[in-house]
């Protein structure tokens, strides 16, 4: 909405300046965006023109005397048509910042002959004045603009931009922004004049008024006015519409768009004669019923909308649009003028359905008051007698089926402001600030309310009476708001909120996460965050297991690439990794904790927390003291371990398959103690994969963790036992071991093997060996075995004896022998 | 005869001796000996200087000999300090590191920075007694809208433009509910307060989308942070003190903050938080585009409604609500010029953080 001032000072006569004006809106929640100044010419002034004759010269130019007032006469010579004796017009001296009328550049005006007459100043045009593409003649003043004065104040404006929320209509009219800065101000606002002269006969002698469709129009208050003269309307309402980039039409329907944009009661004018039976009837469009509306556009209804019609045809869109067959044109003569409330949702609905947006419909939508109605209707017709004539029927025809549907009164009590803003104003301070609002406050005995009757206390309460134009304040708290944000948000004091703690609930799941994020982090991995909806086809890349449950699917999707919620992580962590190959030099290693949506077909989705990471490249940017080598499995499979460790959850990994990895690369992680639960995946890539996401140098290895299966697996863990153990004061003994093998045993089997003996304190593997020395299809396994006794020192031969035992164990069970 | 004075003997003794030290390997164990023998053994040279002191007057031999002792002294410290330097000259030679090389990380990942807001928002509110809470990201327009006083096709809606689920017929619920991605996190608000009665303490962070046209200031994906206060005698004064306090904890604790009116359909009164532009103190920046207060948040004590809608006694429990952007946080407190940034998961960018 704009507003411009010196419109909105015509009901507050407020001399503050515009920034301060709008600083104080806004901080009552009546926010301004802009302050635009619509000209601010520089060198220009009002001039009067003295005298006009011939250009020696030319004979399309002429010479103009024009009085600039205190700085006196002076000849210019000019080239429009229009120029004449008496006018006030736009002058601009030497020096003056203006627009050449040629070019459309702006300039400094510098003195010239023009075919060889001296001209230090010029009279402008509209382009030259750079106020619009006109160059057709001078711009002409008003006849009563003072001579010698900066243009600016004539028609230079000041416009506020306001961004108004849904729930203040009153503001879409200059009058409610004016009433608003009164109270902010503490000046008031004063009202327009409502009365008119009535010289024509009872207007329900000249027309009826059926409504069918009640639920859908509340109120609907109308009158006649004959004899009107159709024509443009005078300058002062064509500058305003202007200044609110409304285009001027004619005296009446400008008048009704004055009206709305005063008072923010949209209004519609018929031409009366066009109106069948001079009978209007509000009822819901039939089906399929068709009405061209004013802007030429032939529509097809619903019976969902609702139309003005006379007992022949609908003759208008209801607060949306009128119908081109009722409209005003310079052959009317008299007006049937309507103001009417209509139902905000319905309204709302007809003009999406229809794609219209009207300034009617940005009103109604938002849900007005039905008092604003007749208020608005006798505020128009007044305006249509002044710039239109004509005579005004007795009256006004008003059907308001909704009457007593509204909430006029609310009841406060001095205690509801005090447990609502926390802070206690005095009662007249209550009933000032309302008042300065328009509301009417009225002291209720505490009998009269139930409420405070109840409360059996000594504070004032009143009946607030709402002003017809505030449909957002029906309860008390909306009362709060008012006294709060006139005395001012900064009038309150500021308490920390105190009393009762509730009770602490565990939040296992999110403990949970936080924890797996701190220790992939400490693990070198950087964390990243991804869109979590995504395409099918991009999601099919990953190849994922076709058990898997159904997409949940956008129905107004973004773009294609989004639409749908994605079931896994994978492929955003892939399609990362993809990228940063590209552009980042050193390791890429990065994980991402978030959810996927399962669709398991009724209610809400399942959105289950998942753990994806991605590693591959370097293990480091070029370091001067390392040997280059490139992430792998064994990087991902310790990151796991790293997580494992920090929740304190015993892992095992065994040989797995997965769609996206590569076959024979593939571990499963599970939890032993949680009966063999699987909790994630870990492995490297399948080269198809990576060719899918334009990933040409592997390994990348990845990692895949469910934090449910997690949770459970630390449920497990934490039950079977505390971490302590008291550590061994005896010394250990640590042995080595070089086993030979047959290639296909894991060596995860024979570290298990060993640490089952109950002196072995550690096991673990420090060389991997195969190749010379080696039988093909063997390899040399070399194990440092730990032992050690809680209760005593071990001797050599305890432990000779135990080692043997283990190599009896690892020889028959893994056919292992020792390497000699 | 003229003896030699005995300290012309000294003098001359020790200008020999620091002189030879001087060339010393002192790493050459045979060689120092070899020097030790022949200005400080038994039969060195001080020695002999000492020996002819008998001949001298008693004075004479007294000044004499202190001086040759103070001598003795000075030469052996004379040989430690040069075997010392000759070490650490040694050890330079074979060990000396370049410490200007970079050193061996340990390599460590670094949080999403949304991540770091998220949990610096949240343990500021957990030390007042807030309690984390989630809830789904696919939801009922119920809780999205309905339980929040955002009935459908009311133009206070306008405000979300929101994605919606694909719902065959089959699957609408009998009241007709629809599926939506959360537009806020709100929707949290109705769900505590169904399942328990007050005192209601809350932080909800969690991920939001909207209908929106990315670009530099959009995302139609981003973060929220939403707070809930529910309890007898909870007053707009204790919004103000609340979030006071919560922004001395995030910016600084000589922020100052400023609360004007704004409109939230769940909330009456409304309030819009700012606090004072860290780029210039409030004088005006590009930051807060010249106004001197940058936006951190909307709040508001909660509407009767939307108690009233969950079955709570409004004449009895009032409350507040606030939510906030961690990525506008993030970007107004770092310089971010650009939201796409927070999603693109660019390395160049993540590992700044």
């Amino acid at each position: 909405m704009k507003v411009p001032l010196s419109w909105m000072k015509e009901y507050v006569p407020v001399e503050l300046p515009a920034e301060e004006i709008a600083r104080r809106l806004t901080m009552a929640g009546v926010e301004v965006t802009g302050i635009e100044r619509t000209h601010t010419w520089n060198g220009i002034i009002v001039g009067h023109v003295r005298s006009v004759r011939p250009h020696p010269n030319a004979d399309r130019l002429r010479l103009v005397t024009v009085d600039r007032g205190s700085a006196g006469e002076i000849e210019v010579v000019c080239g429009a048509p229009n120029v004449a004796e008496g006018q006030r017009i736009a002058f601009a001296g030497v020096g003056a910042d203006v627009i050449d009328g040629h070019t459309g550049k702006a300039s400094k005006l510098k003195a010239g002959k023009i075919r060889g007459v001296e001209s230090p100043g010029m009279v402008l045009s509209e382009k030259e004045l750079g106020m619009s593409g006109d160059h057709e003649g001078i711009v002409v003043l008003d006849p009563a603009a003072p001579v010698g004065r900066p243009l600016s104040e004539v028609l230079g404006e000041t416009v506020l931009d306001l961004e108004l929320s849904p729930n203040r209509p009153d503001c879409l009219g200059v009058l409610g922004v004016a009433r608003e800065v009164g109270a902010l101000v503490g000046l008031g606002a004063t009202e327009p004049a409502l009365g008119y002269r009535e010289s024509g006969p009872d207007a329900h002698s000249l027309a009826r008024v059926t409504i069918e469709a009640a639920d859908l129009c509340p109120r609907y208050t109308a009158t006649v006015i004959r004899g009107v003269k159709v024509g443009p309307s005078p300058n002062w309402l064509q500058d305003r519409l202007r200044a609110l980039g409304e285009r001027p039409v004619n005296n009446v329907v400008d008048a009704t768009n004055y009206v709305m944009f005063e008072l923010g009661q949209p209004l519609h004018a018929f031409d009366f004669d066009l109106v069948a039976g001079r009978h209007v009837i509000v009822r819901r469009a039939r089906s399929g019923e068709k009405l061209a509306t004013l802007d030429g556009v032939e529509r097809t209804l619903t019976d969902e909308m609702l139309v003005i019609a006379d007992p022949e045809r609908a003759i208008g869109l209801a607060g949306v649009m009128g119908g081109a067959n009722s409209e005003i044109t310079e052959r009317t003569v008299n007006v049937l003028l309507e103001s009417a409330n209509f139902h905000a949702v319905n309204n709302r609905k007809t003009a999406r359905g229809l794609g219209l947006a009207s300034e009617a419909t940005v009103r109604f939508e938002k849900g007005l008051r039905a008092g604003l109605a007749e208020v608005g209707l006798r505020r128009c017709v007044g305006m249509i007698l002044e710039v239109a004539g004509g005579d005004a029927a007795r009256g006004v025809i008003d059907e308001w089926p909704g009457r007593g549907n509204e909430v006029n009164e609310i009841f406060l009590t001095q205690q509801r402001v005090q447990a609502v803003l926390g802070v206690e104003w005095p009662a007249a301070q209550v009933v000032n600030t309302l008042r300065s609002l328009g509301f009417e406050p009225v002291p209720a005995l505490a009998a009269a309310g139930g409420q405070g009757a109840a409360m059996g206390d000594r504070s004032a309460s009143w009946s607030v009476r709402v002003p017809y134009w505030r449909p957002d304040i029906t309860i008390p708290e909306d009362l709060c708001e008012e006294l709060a944000r006139v005395i001012g948000y900064d009038q309150i004091p500021q308490t920390v909120v105190s009393g009762r703690v509730p009770r602490w609930e565990p939040q296992a799941g999110l403990n949970l996460r936080e924890k797996v994020r701190d220790a992939l982090v400490a693990a070198g991995i950087q964390e990243m965050i991804s869109y979590t909806a995504t395409s099918e086809r991009n999601e099919e890349r990953v190849r994922l297991s076709e058990k898997t449950p159904g997409h949940v699917k956008l129905a107004n999707p973004l773009s294609a690439d989004w639409a749908v919620m994605r079931r896994t992580l994978r492929e955003n962590a892939l399609r990362t990794f993809s990228d940063n190959a590209r552009t980042w030099r050193g390791p890429v290693a990065m994980f991402e904790i978030g959810k996927v949506f399962l669709d398991h077909g009724e209610g809400l989705p399942e959105e289950r927390e998942m753990v994806v990471g991605v590693l591959g490249g370097l293990r480091s940017e070029t370091h001067w003291a390392g040997e280059q080598t490139r992430l792998d499995f064994f990087d991902a499979k310790g990151a796991v371990e790293a997580v494992l460790e920090a929740l304190r959850v015993e892992g095992a990994f065994s040989p797995g398959a997965d769609s996206t990895l590569a076959a024979g690369r593939v571990a499963a992680v599970t939890s032993p103690r949680a009966g063999g639960l699987r909790v994630g995946i870990v492995g490297e890539v399948d080269p198809q994969v990576m060719t899918a996401f334009g990933i040409d140098a592997g390994p990348v290895a990845m990692f895949e963790l469910d934090l449910e299966a997690l949770g459970k697996a630390v449920d497990a863990s934490r039950s079977s036992a505390s971490p302590y153990k008291p550590f061994g004061r005896f010394p250990a003994s640590p042995r080595d071991l070089a086993l030979l093998l047959d290639d296909g045993v894991p060596a995860g089997e024979v570290l298990r093997m060993i640490e089952r003996n109950r002196l072995v304190a550690s096991a673990s593997v420090f060389d991997v060996y195969r190749g010379k020395g080696v039988a093909t299809g063997r390899k040399s396994l070399a194990v440092r075995v730990v032992y050690q006794a809680a209760d005593r020192t071990l001797t050599s031969e305890e432990v000779d004896a135990a080692e043997k035992s283990i190599l009896n164990a690892l020889s028959s069970q893994l056919g292992a022998e020792l390497r000699k | 005869m003229t003896e030699p004075l005995p300290t012309t003997d000294l003098k001359q003794l020790s200008e020999d001796a620091l002189s030879a030290l001087q060339v010393l390997d002192t790493s050459d164990p045979g060689a120092v000996e070899k020097w030790r023998v022949e200005f400080l053994g038994r039969n060195g040279r001080l020695t002999t200087v000492l020996r002819g002191l008998g001949a001298l007057p008693a004075e004479q031999r007294r000044e004499a000999g202190a001086a040759a002792n103070s001598l003795k002294e000075q030469l052996e410290q004379r040989l430690e300090e040069k075997r010392t330097q000759t070490l650490a000259a040694q050890a330079a030679r074979a060990e000396s590191l370049d410490i200007s090389l970079p050193g061996r990380r340990m390599r460590r990942g670094r949080l999403h920075p949304s991540t770091q807001i998220i949990r610096e928002i949240c343990s500021a509110f957990n030390e007042m007694g807030f309690q984390t809470v989630e809830g789904p990201e696919v939801e009922w327009e119920r809780y999205n809208f309905d339980l929040l006083n955002i009935p459908r096709d009311h133009p206070a809606r306008d405000k979300w433009d929101t994605i919606w689920i694909e719902q065959p017929e089959s699957r609408r619920p009998p009241d007709g509910q629809r599926i939506l991605l959360r537009t806020h996190t709100s929707p949290m608000q109705g769900r505590v307060m169904e399942r328990q009665q007050p005192p209601v303490r809350v932080i909800v962070p969690g991920k939001c989308y909207r209908f929106e046209a990315t670009d530099a200031t959009h995302e139609w994906q981003f973060h929220q942070v939403e707070g809930l206060v529910v309890d007898e005698g909870v007053t707009f004064a204790d919004l103000k003190g609340t979030l006071y306090e919560f922004a001395r904890r995030i910016f600084g604790a000589n922020r100052r903050v400023r609360f004007r009116c704004d409109f939230f359909p769940f909330v009456e009164p409304g309030v819009d938080m700012s606090i004072d532009c860290f780029g210039c103190d409030g004088k005006g920046c590009r930051i807060c585009k010249n106004s001197g207060w940058i936006e951190i948040m909307g709040a508001g004590m909660v509407h009767p409604k939307v108690l009233a809608a969950v079955g709570y006694d409004t004449a009895r429990y009032t409350g507040f609500a606030f939510g906030m952007g961690p990525e506008r946080i993030a970007m107004l407190r770092y310089g971010i010029e650009d939201i796409r940034h927070f999603f693109s998961n660019d390395l160049r960018f993540l590992s700044q953080f």
